[in-house]
């Protein structure tokens, strides 16, 4: 009996040395869905550029109330931002740039898009990171908890507090946190993220810990249900009844056996949230300041900064499809099952 | 099909979770209904300084205006407007799914890999592209934008669920009568999906108020100057420190909120799983 454990005899002999005919399938598989990440992110570029720059008019909302009485300023905008030109045109004009690294340049300072949103990538990668670091282990915690006691006190109390966290949106969670932390109930940690000239956030490390507990606890209830059920069909297993039979102790078959059967479930559940924090992260940057591309999107609607919130959009859409296409991947890897069947 | 017995009744009583989220759900809806009438003050009236303890019990915001008047003024327009978007994305979802999974084929391919695209979008991100080009939004524009953010990932589940009842032989059986395809999904597909679906409705409409809610936080007004939970936090966000219940109240009331429609739609889904 082998530690990752599959109900199907055919699939283990199948996995220690794949023939090749099995390698080319894969191969072929992953380039099928390299194919497909391909065309949702080429779908998504058109989807951005004609819902920011086809569906309103963009100079009407820039200028606001001197659109009507300056037509000069109207005109230099509409040379500045090329909109003269058929839709069609300024579409693959814009998506070329994106490809060789023109982005264009913010309409509300001037500056080239490509420096404004650098930084602010790196620091919602470190945010979305962290919070992703801290909430897998705990996720996985809960779950197993959970699990230990199904059926009982704990594990009801666990579930009522996981469907009021999952129910609640991420802004009441930082405010109360906020509330509670610092500004109203005690007062230890940092309400906003103040890194002053330029420095990154993690350089204040307390004030990164709220708006990582927010986004904790945004995504965790949603991936401890998914491992938690997972956990219990495994645990009702005939194998892990075999393993009980066979006099090994409770705490090593869910360690051992349930656990590392969990895995898969929750990597596509840890793929998915993480793909919801890029978007998530856009009110909780905003609500702690935080100087991430979630608070600059926030800042760019408001300008109706078109080159700057389509970078942006772009950049979340890339995240999200990218950590689908390794998720995906991944869980195959996982899965012995999956293996041979795209072999076969 | 009548889905008030008395037996199911009794099987919705013994759902806590349930009976818990839809009393919370409909006390806070009533609130938002009848509390323009119990406000003490107008939604625009001036009862003290800004950021003070005048006014009745909750203090003043930023203007001056009575906090627990404009809480209780503030909930029709979120109720309104993520009631309406949870119907339109619904239906649109709905729609979208049933074709796909009954069609079936080339149509099903292209319908769902367009589906991907769309979820390949954060939902509040979709709203934000839109408000980029829009001055002022109007509160039809937010229903529309959170309906259609909610379509694609109503139209995965109900696609799911009509694939295990197309195949089905009361399907098939219809089928074989000559009757048409439209009445084949309004007869016989629909009506057997919808405790699955009531739990996915449940489930939009906390996305939904979470939406509308943030949207209003972000500071996207529909409607300036008007009491809405969601704008009473970003108007009032600043003074956290010294007059928290200008913030905290609406807050709470939308924390509330969202757990009540998330525990209803949690037990919708529990009594639907139990086998129907």
């Amino acid at each position: 009996m082998t530690d990752l454990a599959t109900s199907a005899p055919d699939a283990t002999a199948a996995t220690p040395a794949r023939p090749t005919p099995a390698g080319s399938a894969w191969l072929k598989w992953l380039a099928r869905r390299l194919g497909l990440a391909v065309l949702t992110l080429w779908l998504c570029s058109v989807l951005v550029f004609f819902a920011t720059a086809a569906l309103g008019d963009p100079v009407r909302a820039i200028l606001g109330k001197d659109y009507a009485t300056s037509p000069e300023r109207v005109a230099a905008l509409t040379a500045q931002l090329r909109l003269d030109e058929p839709v069609i045109t300024r579409y693959f004009q814009w998506l070329g740039g994106l490809f060789t690294g023109n982005l264009g340049e913010s309409v509300a300072n001037g500056l080239p898009v490509g420096s404004l949103v650098g930084d602010r990538i790196v620091n919602s990668a470190v945010l979305v990171l962290v919070s992703a670091l801290v909430m897998i282990p705990v996720a996985f915690g809960i779950a197993l908890v959970s699990a230990n006691f199904r059926g009982k006190r704990t594990d009801s109390v666990i579930q009522i507090i996981m469907i009021t966290a999952a129910g609640l949106p991420e802004f009441v969670v930082g405010i109360l946190l906020v509330a509670v932390f610092s500004t109203t109930l005690l007062h230890v940690l940092p309400a906003v993220t103040i890194a002053g000239g330029g420095a990154p956030p993690w350089s204040k490390p307390a004030s990164m810990i709220l708006p990582v507990l927010t986004l904790v606890i945004a995504v965790a209830p949603y991936v401890a249900r998914i491992v938690r059920s997972s956990l219990l069909e495994v645990l009702d297993s005939d194998y892990v009844e075999l393993a009980r039979l066979k006099g090994v102790p409770e705490r090593v078959v869910l360690r051992k056996h349930a656990l590392l059967n969990a895995i898969v479930p929750g990597i596509q559940v840890i793929a998915l949230q993480l793909a919801w924090l890029a978007g998530g992260v856009v009110i909780v940057e905003y609500l702690f300041s935080y100087p991430g591309i979630g608070a600059s999107l926030v800042d760019s609607v408001r300008n109706s900064d078109f080159p700057m919130v389509q970078v942006l959009a772009m950049t979340i859409a890339g995240v999200y499809v990218v950590v689908n296409l390794v998720a995906d991947v991944l869980s195959i890897l996982f899965t012995p099952r999956a293996r041979t069947a795209i072999a076969s | 099909m009548n889905v008030l017995t008395p037996a199911n009744l009794r099987r919705i009583g013994n759902q806590r979770r349930l009976v818990t989220g839809l009393v919370i759900t409909v006390v806070i809806a009533l609130m938002a209904i009848v509390g323009p009438w119990l406000a003490p003050y107008g939604e625009n009236d001036i009862v003290g300084k800004p950021f003070t303890h005048q006014g009745s019990w909750l203090g003043t915001d930023y203007l001056g205006q009575d906090v627990w008047s404009r809480v209780l003024d503030g909930g029709g327009s979120i109720l309104l407007i993520s009631v309406l978007a949870t119907l339109l994305g619904m239906v649109v979802g709905i729609m979208i799914g049933v074709v796909a999974a009954y069609i079936g084929g080339w149509l099903d391919e292209g319908i769902m890999r367009l589906n991907d695209v769309a979820l390949a979008f954060p939902q509040i991100l979709l709203a934000l592209l839109v408000l980029t080009a829009v001055d002022q939004p109007s509160w039809w524009m937010i229903v529309l934008l959170v309906g259609i953010s909610h379509a694609p990932r109503v139209a995965r589940v109900s696609r799911g669920v009509a694939l295990g009842i197309v195949s089905r032989d009361y399907v098939t059986s219809a089928e074989a009568l000559g009757e048409s395809r439209l009445r084949v999904i309004l007869a016989e597909v629909l009506p057997n999906m919808n405790a699955p679906l009531l739990a996915e409705a449940g489930l939009r409409l906390t996305y939904s108020i979470g939406m509308v809610a943030g949207i209003g936080f972000l500071g996207f007004a529909t409607n300036p100057g008007a009491a809405d939970w969601g704008q009473m936090i970003n108007e009032n966000r600043l003074a956290l420190l010294v007059q928290p219940w200008g913030v905290l109240a609406p807050v709470i009331v939308i924390g509330i909120f969202t757990v009540g429609t998330n525990l209803m739609a949690d037990g919708i889904a529990q009594l639907a799983g139990r086998g129907d």
